[in-house]
């Protein structure tokens, strides 16, 4: 059986392949809008002193 | 061997019609519950006195409700075998046969690590540890303990529901007063009279599956007894409620006309017997069922109004 063709199994589990894909490349997003909205913040400031030095 | 070696039989001996599609793992997660857990905690998040960053706040959400689901998922692992008894839920993924008892427990641990671990990364770890608790309580305390070894199953793992406002409070501020409390009191005096009036009208669901619910253990007529005190006590609590920080008084309104219509309809209740449900299949109780819907749904709404409409300066009692 070629590599090419589609085994009757990835049609039949397609939808939930589709799923799994879109839930994880969500989480990606969620994972790098979390990281922006951090170092945006103030949580990742330097302190003064630290700053100075 | 792999995939690729099956041969046509073989695949066709497989290939089940009911095979689990992406939804049937999403149907573990319970998401009609999951729907009032993102809305309680969504109101506990607001309505605390501390500004969120808008994604921080829908990250926070997205992790209590993945909590909440994933403890659904454990919840149905292990309920599997009551679940089969049960009308109500032999339609469940496992039940049916399309989803193993090791997936749901495999999901439901994975989702639970994942959302404890991301909602304390995303808010702080108070609240992290908070959801962690929650999904043990709901799964460990209610589910594989209290569920089937007391009549008051319902009472105390009614707590478990009523957490998320606490969490969505905690995660905005990073600690605990009297308000996210109150708010659990809420949801936790609502559930037993909300899930009795489900047991009058589902009347063998529970006797089928052994589940030691009031009406099996006590009578129906008991039951009905306690809807009522239990509706007494949750109207002086959703009252008094009014004039704490969360309360003001679009919610004193609603308080004051939804409970009016909780009590009716928990006398109303407690007056009937059963000759008298079963002549019209239950209606009263049918009615009080759906109603209990409007009342939390409206209650968590005004606490919500009156947090939105602070910094206008008309929420609260100023």
């Amino acid at each position: 059986m070629s590599l090419r063709k589609n085994h009757e199994l990835h049609q039949r589990r397609f939808s939930r392949n589709l799923g799994v894909g879109l839930t994880l490349v969500a989480f990606i997003v969620i994972i790098f809008g979390l990281t922006i909205v951090k170092v945006s913040g103030t949580d990742f400031n330097m302190a003064p002193q630290e700053v100075q030095n | 061997m792999s995939d690729a070696s099956f041969n046509a039989s073989t695949v066709a001996a497989h290939a089940r019609a009911d095979e689990a599609s992406f939804g049937d793992y999403f149907a573990l997660l319970k998401p009609r519950v999951m729907s009032l857990v993102v809305f309680t905690a969504l109101v506990g998040l607001l309505a605390a006195p501390v500004p969120v960053h808008p994604f921080v706040g829908f990250c926070a959400i997205l992790f209590i409700a993945i909590g909440g689901g994933a403890s659904g998922a454990l919840n149905m692992w292990w309920d599997a075998d009551i679940d089969k008894v049960m009308k109500r839920t032999k339609g469940r993924p496992i039940p049916s046969g399309k989803v193993e008892e090791g997936e749901a427990l495999a999901l439901g641990l994975a989702l639970s690590g994942l959302s404890v671990i991301m909602l304390g990364l995303a808010t702080n770890w108070f609240a992290g540890a908070f959801l962690a608790f929650t999904i043990f309580f709901y799964v460990v305390v209610y589910t594989m303990w209290l569920k089937r070894s007391t009549p008051q199953n319902i009472v105390i793992g009614g707590a478990a529901g009523a957490f998320p406002p606490v969490i969505g409070w905690v995660a905005a501020t990073g600690s605990m007063t009297l308000e996210p409390w109150l708010m659990f009191a809420l949801t936790f005096m609502w559930t037993p009279p909300h899930f009795w009036a489900l047991a009058l009208f589902m009347r063998s669901d529970y006797d089928d599956a052994g589940v030691p619910m009031l009406t099996v253990t006590h009578g129906r007529r008991a039951t009905r007894w306690h809807i009522l005190v239990y509706t007494a006590l949750l109207a002086l609590l959703a009252v008094g409620t009014a004039f704490s920080d969360i309360g003001g008084p679009i919610y004193l309104v609603v308080a004051l006309v939804m409970n009016a219509l909780f009590l009716r309809g928990a006398w109303q209740i407690s007056r009937r017997n059963e000759e008298g449900s079963e002549a019209d299949n239950f209606k009263v109780e049918r009615n009080f069922f759906k109603l209990s819907l409007l009342y939390l749904f409206l209650h968590f709404g005004a606490i919500l109004a009156e947090a939105l409409l602070k910094p206008y300066g008309f929420g609260g009692w100023l």
